[in-house]
């Protein structure tokens, strides 16, 4: 059995408003567990929530990078496993074809950001890039990354285990500006990460009125993200990456809202923080 | 069905969002999409003629020079930048498949992703004695 854990779920920036800590107010962050096997999906605040003393006897730590936007990467800074020597922690993220992984993730990684550059970080760092279509196994673990439309280089997840199986695309524009995905499937971005997945965590950051104003900025809204989980068969979707300017009334009634005006045949809901998934 | 590389997909994107005409081939010269504005040009629907491989698509137009002889395909920007991997361009005759004929100018582009993979070209056109 494979468990997905959601430590973060809020989107753009950490927000600790008490009107958001319903949904939780950590940027992404999911751990996989299947036994003493797991791996961490983005390193968003929510990452302060995983319990690397108790749940990670191993010394190796491995940590998957769907891009470096801010909100996804934030809680690497304070990640315990990386200021624990001797730790063995693997980083993998997108390859963008111009500049190393390392390079990107250390303008972040340094001064004047952060005291400690990453070269002096005490864990035993490996840092891996993934391109387009790249697909590997660790423990009982098969990981299909692939980029997926947002800006800049970003990846999708595939997670397999045993006869489980999670999609996580947190941050996805399927289309751009468009209400509806094109009709054929091999014009729309990610679907072969989600296609008949038991889970899909994907993006929803705005409402179908709000999107119309943020076409480009790299997120759906609640009807893309369904019709994404529709066309992909996907059998259960969890809606992602909640924008902290939605206090958790807003968030609820926009998905009532959603949900009177469509008739999809599998289940959704919003995500919420500290929620576990069993698959 | 496969999925297509996300450069391909944003490629379609762009040419949808374009009023001029664009033509997506894949690294096998497939005809993949193209555009509203290229089916003015082209005189047939996408929906119509759907995909088609270069040896359908590069004589369909019967594309031919200045002084009326058939252009093979790998006179054609496109195929040229398939075949190259690089930028072509070319002022040509086409007729579309309305038999109307067209004296135009295509520039091509090679469309490679960040891992550096050739995922097929692009071809901007236009009528050159549109207004």
């Amino acid at each position: 059995m494979m468990k997905v854990r959601l430590h973060g779920t809020r989107g753009s920036y950490p927000s600790s408003s008490p009107e958001t800590q319903g949904y939780g107010g950590n940027t992404p962050c999911v751990e996989i567990s299947h036994g003493p096997d797991r791996i961490i999906l983005d390193a968003g605040t929510g990452i302060l929530g995983v319990d690397f003393d108790t749940d990670y006897p191993a010394a190796r730590v491995d940590i998957f990078l769907t891009h470096l936007h801010m909100d996804h990467v934030q809680g690497l800074a304070f990640c315990k496993p990386l200021f624990t020597p001797g730790r063995e922690v693997h980083l993998w993220g997108p390859e963008d074809g111009a500049e190393p992984l390392q390079a990107r993730l250390n303008r972040f990684l340094s001064p004047p950001l952060f005291p400690i550059p990453l070269r002096d970080i005490p864990a035993r760092l490996q840092i891996h890039e993934l391109s387009g279509a790249s697909e590997l196994v660790l423990g009982p673990f098969r990981v299909t990354a692939d980029y997926i439309s947002h800006p800049g280089p970003t990846l999708g997840f595939r997670v397999e285990c045993g006869s489980g199986v999670l999609a996580y695309l947190p941050d996805h524009e399927p289309v751009i500006g468009r209400s509806h995905l094109y009709p054929e499937d091999e014009w729309v971005s990610g679907i072969h990460l989600a296609r008949n997945a038991d889970l899909l965590i994907h993006d929803s950051q705005y409402s179908k009125k709000e999107y119309r104003h943020k076409a480009g900025w790299g997120h759906s809204s609640l009807n893309l993200a369904a019709e994404f989980c529709h066309r992909a068969r996907a059998r259960r979707l969890v809606l992602f990456h909640h924008d902290p300017a939605h206090s958790d009334a807003e968030i609820t009634r926009m998905f009532k809202k959603f949900l009177s005006k469509t008739a999809y045949d599998f289940p959704m809901e919003l995500a919420r923080q500290g929620q576990e998934y069993t698959l | 069905m496969s999925v297509h590389a996300l450069e391909i997909i944003l490629s379609r994107q762009l040419a949808d969002s374009l009023s001029v005409p664009v033509f997506i081939v894949d690294p096998e010269g497939n005809l993949l999409f193209y555009n509203p504005a290229a089916e003015k040009v082209l005189g047939r629907k996408f929906e119509d003629t759907g995909p088609m491989p270069v040896g359908d698509w590069g004589t369909s137009f019967y594309p031919r020079d200045e002084e009326g002889n058939l252009l093979p395909p790998e006179a054609l920007p496109l195929v040229e930048t398939l075949s190259r991997k690089q930028p072509a361009h070319k002022t040509f005759w086409i007729d579309s498949l309305t038999g109307k004929s067209t004296k135009i100018s295509v520039t091509a582009i090679p469309i490679i992703g960040r891992s550096h993979e050739f995922s097929g070209a692009m071809a901007i056109f236009w009528d050159t004695e549109a207004p």
